[in-house]
């Protein structure tokens, strides 16, 4: 019955967005049914939401005469484990998608009050279309109610590396984020129809804007931290296919976030800021169609089916390829905006945007070059972290920079002789760490020691749009700004200190043999076999010493037997100024063990630094909401 | 000009849409298969792995038969879960031999002693040069040879009840 319930549900979401599209054409076309759209939007999330919820109680009981729960659940699964199954699959993750989706036009359609009337009803009109492809794609192609006859007597279990309470919570926060943009998206649709695009037409696109990019924030910093630990690598950003189709709607939202203030408080960049707010939410659904049709081959992808690929592929032309004519045809007929001298606020957005583009470009090019070569010559070949390191590191550095000058420069025009005055504590500063590294510290390299004397000069330069005045009255959104260029200083720092002092030590020993790295001595105990729920282990029992303290770590070997995989599970032990990692690999011939050990120093500041960024993100989009509420009653 | 720039997206998005489809009408396991499949079995003479046992060379296996060549180890993991499936082969009528790779006859001796003992004849490769010629990157991995002592099939990686069907139909091919 909720199977039942769920697939209705779901066909009557797919109806109502057809209801809504027409609604919200005929509207514009001068039909008097402005006041129906609305309401409708609503309903459709509502039903949405509906589905999903008949999914993840199917999920929660075990219903194993479902198809998709007899293929990815187990009866013996922790119930937590049962609820993340959900979306720990292709079609429950597409339908958690869609809901995203249906419950952010929801949102707009309750909330939305300052943009204008009609083009409101053009961007739920759009969200609506984007929408009704989505729910067609699962009602054909990924159909999440399938039943099983006969049902089963047990369910074939969840791959092994999701079994991860990190994990079981980062794709929802990551849709949230990556599927909220579609906002931002038919809002730039919606202003092209109505050709109505204006400092009031931004007010009202920022706070959806903020908030799906605090959560693709929130998504991105806790995958990273999901990889390093999970994947027993010692590294954070691997550069795979997934994570860029994770960074490059952020990259694209990033730049949105400052054009869009542009817009907003100077009226520039009109044209540009549609451009973006098109491409962000297009390179979501590009992300999306990646990993959904495993056409990259990827660490992450778990659903490959070239059909459903051809699907989301027809998706994407018409959408996107959509969005991109209209943009084409129309954007020549919106007003040009306000023009600004090159040393101006405005010109640091406009490089900040510049250089987030081409980082964009940058990451863009290399996660298709693989294919593109394939195509033309027929061979293989994989583009890695030398490329993405040596393309994209100078221009993210520059970008550090110009984000510590940016809200030191005055609207409209400024002198360079007076930001080179403000900015001259913090190039002192960095000048000293650059020769401070360079006399304690030489031969690292010189990205790294780029990184951290601008870490230390621009960690200092956010803070100084807080200088003299009074902390009080300094409006929130002013507060997170500071905080999240402050925090991009600080991830900023930790890259570039795990870069420069890593120490990693590769040893085959025998109990007992002292391995030194960094302030700690780690000697093997023993190795002994452990047995879980599906899989067995070699447990490593290390001994650390160092700093006049002792612990114990138990990396493990582990073995799963269904479908057979080896992975490894770090021990990881967290001080304030830096982690100790440790692996256990294979055993040698000569019953000596390998043992993997990285010493790296305050390489928690990365994801810490993340943290400050959406943190920064969440103050200013409460600030935003919260002086236009102000601003509506001293109107009312 | 300015015109003309508004439609470089567009023009970017469609050379993208190429690519993409594309790469989707390529076959979906891309997998590359195995360079040694069709090539006879490079010459080889192995000694027992265990004492009081056969060993295996590339002249025992053209025998006018077809067979199944396991390779394992006794500190191999992933071997002690295919182990039961190897048992099914072989109860199935699939003669299996076996190249031991790296290991000690005391220590093969208690591996089959405890996960059963599937082969008829087992070598001992003490420096995985017969694995390499083979063209096998890892243990455990399987091949079917035929009567001719050519290379029909190979498996890479552990066998479970999909790869006993797979195994039982090439080797029914190879007959």
């Amino acid at each position: 019955m909720i199977a039942e319930a769920g697939l209705a549900a779901l066909w009557i979401a797919a109806a109502l967005s057809l209801l809504q599209l027409a609604l919200g054409g005929a509207a514009l076309r001068g039909a008097a049914l402005d006041h129906a759209v609305r309401p409708v939007s609503v309903v459709q999330g509502v039903v949405a939401a509906f589905s999903f919820g008949c999914l993840v109680l199917l999920f929660l009981r075990t219903d194993l005469s479902v198809l998709l729960v007899a293929q990815n659940s187990h009866s013996a699964k922790p119930w937590l484990y049962k609820f993340a199954g959900t979306w720990g699959n292709h079609e429950g993750s597409m339908l958690l998608w869609v809901t995203v989706l249906a419950l952010a036009g929801a949102a707009v359609a309750l909330f939305e009050r300052k943009v204008a009337e009609r083009t409101l009803i053009a961007t739920l009109a759009a969200q609506a279309a984007i929408a009704l492809g989505f729910y067609a794609f699962l009602l054909f192609a990924s159909n999440p109610f399938a039943r099983l006859n006969p049902a089963p007597p047990e369910g074939a279990g969840l791959n092994p590396l999701l079994q991860d309470p990190g994990l079981a919570f980062h794709p929802p926060t990551l849709y949230f984020g990556y599927v909220g943009i579609s906002v931002a998206f038919s809002f730039a649709v919606g202003a092209l129809l109505t050709r109505d695009v204006g400092p009031a037409f931004a007010r009202a696109m920022r706070p959806w804007v903020l908030a799906a990019w605090t959560l693709l924030t929130i998504g991105i910093t806790a995958g990273s931290y999901w990889a390093y630990y999970e994947l027993g690598w010692g590294g954070w950003w691997f550069w795979d296919p997934v994570e860029n189709a994770s960074l490059m709607p952020w990259l694209a939202a990033t730049a949105l976030l400052h054009s869009v203030t542009v817009l907003a408080t100077r009226d520039g960049l009109r044209a540009w800021t549609l451009m973006l707010a098109v491409v962000a939410f297009s390179m979501s659904m590009v992300g999306t169609f990646l990993v959904r049709s495993g056409i990259l081959t990827s660490v992450h992808s778990f659903a490959v089916d070239p059909g459903r690929g051809a699907f989301i592929l027809a998706l994407l032309g018409l959408y996107i390829g959509g969005a991109l004519l209209l943009f084409a045809l129309r954007v020549g007929t919106v007003r040009e905006g306000a023009t600004f001298e090159p040393v101006s606020r405005e010109g640091a957005l406009v490089a900040n945007n510049l250089l987030l583009s081409a980082i964009l470009g940058i990451v863009f090019v290399g996660t298709l070059y693989p294919l593109a070569v394939e195509a033309v010559t027929g061979e293989k070949l994989s583009v890695g972290p030398p490329y993405f390191n040596s393309a994209t590191g100078p221009l993210a550095l520059l970008l550090v920079l110009i984000l510590g000058a940016g809200p030191l420069i005055r609207w409209r025009r400024d002198r360079l002789a007076a930001v080179a005055r403000r900015m001259a504590v913090p190039l002192v500063l960095s000048v000293l760490v650059c020769l401070a590294f360079l006399l304690f510290a030489p031969g690292i390299g010189i990205l790294p020691l780029l990184g951290l004397m601008l870490a230390v000069g621009i960690g200092v330069a956010s803070l100084a749009p807080l200088w003299g005045r009074n902390l009080r009255r300094t409006p929130l959104f002013t507060w997170g700004m500071v905080i999240a260029h402050f925090g991009v200083a600080v991830s900023l720092g930790g890259m570039a200190s795990e870069g420069a002092f890593t120490q990693e030590r590769l040893a085959a020993v025998r109990p007992g043999e002292p391995v030194r790295v960094g302030p700690y001595t780690v000697r093997l105990r023993s190795v002994d076999p452990i047995a879980g729920p599906n899989w067995t282990a070699m447990e490593g029992q290390l001994l650390v010493e160092g700093r006049g303290s002792a612990f114990t770590l138990g990396p493990q070997a582990r073995t799963f037997t269904a479908p057979p995989t080896e992975t490894s599970e770090a021990a990881i032990a967290t001080r304030i100024d830096g982690q100790l990692y440790t692996v256990l690999g294979r055993q040698n011939e000569d019953g000596r063990w390998q043992l993997r050990l990285w010493w790296k120093p305050f390489v928690t500041l990365i994801w810490f630094g993340g943290g400050l960024i959406a943190l920064g993100g969440l103050l200013s989009l409460i600030g935003r909401v919260r002086r236009e509420g102000r601003a509506k009653e001293a109107l009312a | 000009m300015k015109r003309l720039i508004l439609w470089i997206p567009l023009a970017v998005f469609a050379a993208f849409l190429l690519v993409v489809a594309f790469g989707l009408q390529r076959p979906p396991e891309a997998a590359l298969p195995s360079k040694m499949i069709g090539k006879p079995v490079p010459d080889f003479a192995l000694p027992a792995a265990l004492p009081g046992r056969e060993g295996l060379s590339s002249a025992g296996l053209a025998t006018g038969s077809p067979r199944v060549v396991n390779i394992f180890a006794s500190w191999c993991v992933p071997c002690i879960a295919e182990s039961p499936y190897l048992l099914q082969l072989e109860e199935r009528g699939v003669p299996i031999d076996a190249i031991a790779i790296r290991d000690k006859p005391e220590d093969i001796a208690r591996f089959l002693e405890r996960h059963g003992d599937p082969y008829a004849r087992i070598g001992a490769d003490r420096d995985s040069s017969v694995q390499l010629a083979l063209g096998s990157a890892g243990v455990p991995e399987t091949f079917v040879i035929d009567g001719r002592g050519v290379i029909r099939y190979q498996h890479i990686g552990g066998i479970g009840p999909a790869q006993v069907e797979e195994l039982a139909r090439a080797y029914e091919a190879a007959r």
